[in-house]
């Protein structure tokens, strides 16, 4: 009866139990590449910087994506300073290069930049962020879309526990919008099953102390562990700090306690690893892909969305050892 | 006769007495029961201890244990704030340590202890670095110690390269989360950090010149107190404490967080000494109130944590409870509602 109607008002749910699973909520990206002939096109890529292990995967898997193709790409850092953007983005420009992709390290301050090349006939393609500028000065932006992350983490828990869970939640950074948009993507699926409850929520900062702080209050709250059935955190460092916290207070993480987080940074494979995490939705640090298949779609003078959505896949313990050799 | 009578009333006298004399200190008690009283009636079961595995457990364990951090660096910043200085690097010095304690344990085989001086000696060199700016220099504190805030945490960040570096030691686990006899043992290295510094500051007269030197180092100089070396060594203190609670922090989630340690401890490490009724001008150090001040902090995170409120409200609630309590502890309020009350009594007279 409950599974039931878990198919007919989610239909897609079925497709969840493989093992890893591309975004299926997502809007499927459009398979531009296969028209992608030996054209060699010279790219530019203004990169933020190298603050953390995520954006420095997403450096090297744009220039390994660049190199694959055989373009020529012109790679600067600006560590961390809009400045050395703007002026990197106007030296691909004067160097006449055939498209360029830009992080913005903030969302202001990016339009007479942006009207240069396009002046010029220069397709820009934001990756990973976006700016707060007219979309007709960029070409598209790729990047993840945190509430389809929140809502597959919901499904997913949905068909695992058979659409009855009572969950704690582990909010980012109030105000952040991975914080808003995966609580509100997760949310929105799990309205639809009355016997599932966010029974609390609170934001550990995004932090593994927060993670585990936070953890150890609802531990406490709820006075008997047994009560929880399973625990969202909105990143996975609070995911792993929560662990910690699950573990000091007897409670097995994995097996009492469901643990699913977002992100896919090494450490969580390795906590799966050591069966203490259970699911992890990767932030697609692959972004070079969809934007050289955008700016080659721009050239066939073919429309291009404004946002392509690419969002990464959902993992579980059985391949955690494979995808930590990768990441390490 | 008559003499027992008059030892009889000064000892009834003497609490009252004491209360009249401690007004000031009762104030942060008053309020730290007040904050337990209401979160114990919004949150049933708050207050419930119980033993696990020969160790308390319960939300008041939780307030002892996450206060700890806070509460050593606020003793070293109790006593920089009484030089009239302020210490704002404590937060990146946090950072520092934590960075030296894991980047040693994972890539050297140093033993526990000496990868545990070397964090200790880290944050002693920051606490010099600053020391020599305030003291030899004559920067103002607030800046001196603002360009090691900044800097700081970009140097645990090259320590770090940058990532999350989690190690595996089970010393510096038993530092973070085990227990001894009932409490756990950082409560304990805290609880032993305090009661060395009071007897320190009070059974030798380094405390009064450290408060001679706040209140005014002229005169202080003038009467041969050697003010540079003790304004020096009161960040040096600082420094020490911070690196201490680094190590801590780190041992707590068995990884240094460059990006994420200490973040903003300093703010409320310099709150609690002055809810202890230290004046940002110098020259008074509370170091027990100091610690309750802590407390009051720390209870009020962990009951905001329990109480299901929705987390956009925690700071908002946090700072509202915060400046009541600054509110009834400021003499002018005081003042104020006792003439409120005494005319009351007139009315009812």
């Amino acid at each position: 009866m409950l599974s039931n109607s878990i198919g007919r008002n989610l239909p897609w749910l079925g497709t969840l139990k493989r093992k890893t699973l591309q975004t299926s909520l997502a809007v499927i990206l459009p398979v531009l590449s296969a028209s992608a002939m030996a054209e060699s096109l010279t790219i530019g890529f203004s990169q933020i910087g190298s603050e953390s292990g995520w954006r420095t995967s997403e450096t090297e898997s744009i220039k390994a994506e660049a190199e694959r193709r055989g373009y020529d790409l012109k790679f600067s850092d600006a560590q961390q300073k809009q400045e050395n953007q703007i002026k990197a983005v106007r030296s691909f420009i004067s160097q006449g290069v055939d498209g360029i992709l830009l992080a913005p390290v903030v969302e202001t301050g990016w339009d007479s930049v942006l009207k240069e090349a396009k002046r010029l006939d220069i397709p820009v393609v934001l990756v990973d962020r976006g700016v707060a500028a007219d979309p007709s000065l960029y070409l598209t932006k790729v990047a993840s879309d945190f509430k389809e992350e929140g809502s597959l983490a919901a499904s997913w828990l949905a068909a695992e526990t058979n659409g009855r869970c009572n969950i704690v939640e582990l909010q980012g950074t109030v105000g952040s919008s991975a914080a808003i948009d995966r609580k509100d993507g997760f949310a929105a699926v799990i309205e639809n099953f009355p016997n599932m409850n966010v029974i609390r929520s609170q934001s550990g900062d995004f932090t593994r102390a927060g993670g585990k702080e936070v953890m150890e209050s609802f531990l406490k709250a709820e006075g008997d562990a047994s009560n929880i059935c399973a625990l969202f955190a909105h990143n996975d460092d609070m995911a792993l700090g929560a662990v910690l916290a699950m573990k000091e207070a007897g409670v097995e993480p994995a097996k009492d306690i469901i643990v699913l987080s977002i992100d896919g940074v090494p450490d969580i494979f390795k906590a799966m690893m050591d069966h203490e995490a259970n699911a992890t939705i990767e932030l697609n640090p692959h972004l070079g892909g969809p934007a050289f298949d955008a700016i080659l779609a721009h050239r066939d003078g073919k429309e291009v969305d404004k946002w392509i959505k690419a969002n990464g896949p959902l993992y579980l313990p059985d391949t955690a050892e494979q995808e930590y050799a990768k990441r390490k | 006769m008559l003499e027992a009578t008059q030892t009889m009333t000064t000892k009834i006298m003497s609490p009252i007495n004491l209360l009249h004399k401690h007004q000031k200190a009762l104030a942060p008690i008053i309020s730290l029961l007040l904050i337990l009283l209401v979160t114990a009636i919004i949150t049933p079961g708050f207050l419930h201890l119980r033993m696990i595995d020969g160790h308390l457990y319960g939300s008041l364990i939780d307030i002892l244990h996450r206060g700890t951090p806070t509460a050593i660096v606020a003793l070293g910043m109790a006593v920089v704030i009484g030089t009239r200085g302020i210490d704002l690097s404590v937060g990146a010095v946090i950072a520092i340590s934590g960075a030296v304690t894991a980047v040693l344990t994972v890539n050297t085989d140093f033993p526990v202890w000496l990868v545990i001086l070397c964090a200790l000696g880290s944050g002693l060199l920051c606490g010099l670095w600053n020391g020599i700016l305030v003291s030899v220099f004559n920067i103002q504190p607030i800046v001196a110690t603002l360009i090691l805030m900044v800097a700081g945490r970009g140097i645990a960040q090259m320590i770090t390269e940058g990532q999350i570096v989690t190690f595996h030691s089970d010393t510096l686990n038993a530092i973070g989360n085990e227990f001894f006899l009932a409490f756990p043992i950082r409560v304990w290295i805290a609880l032993a950090l305090v009661l060395i510094t009071i007897v320190i500051m009070r059974k030798t007269a380094l405390g009064l010149f450290l408060e001679s030197v706040g209140a005014n180092v002229r005169a202080s100089r003038l009467v041969g107190i050697e003010a540079r070396l003790l304004v020096l060594s009161a960040y040096l203190f600082s420094g020490f404490c911070a690196a201490m609670s680094g190590i801590i922090l780190a041992a707590d989630i068995r990884g240094a967080d460059a990006n994420n340690a200490g973040l903003w401890l300093e703010l409320d490490a310099i709150l609690a000494a002055v809810l202890a009724g230290a004046s940002l001008a110098g020259g008074r150090i509370y170091l027990a109130l100091t610690i309750v001040g802590v407390l009051i902090i720390q209870t009020l995170t962990t009951a905001i944590l329990t109480s299901g409120l929705p987390a956009q409200y925690n700071l908002v609630v946090k700072a509202a409870i915060i400046l009541a309590v600054l509110l009834v502890q400021s003499p002018k309020t005081r003042q104020l509602l006792s003439q409120l009350f005494r005319k009351n009594m007139d009315y009812s007279a």
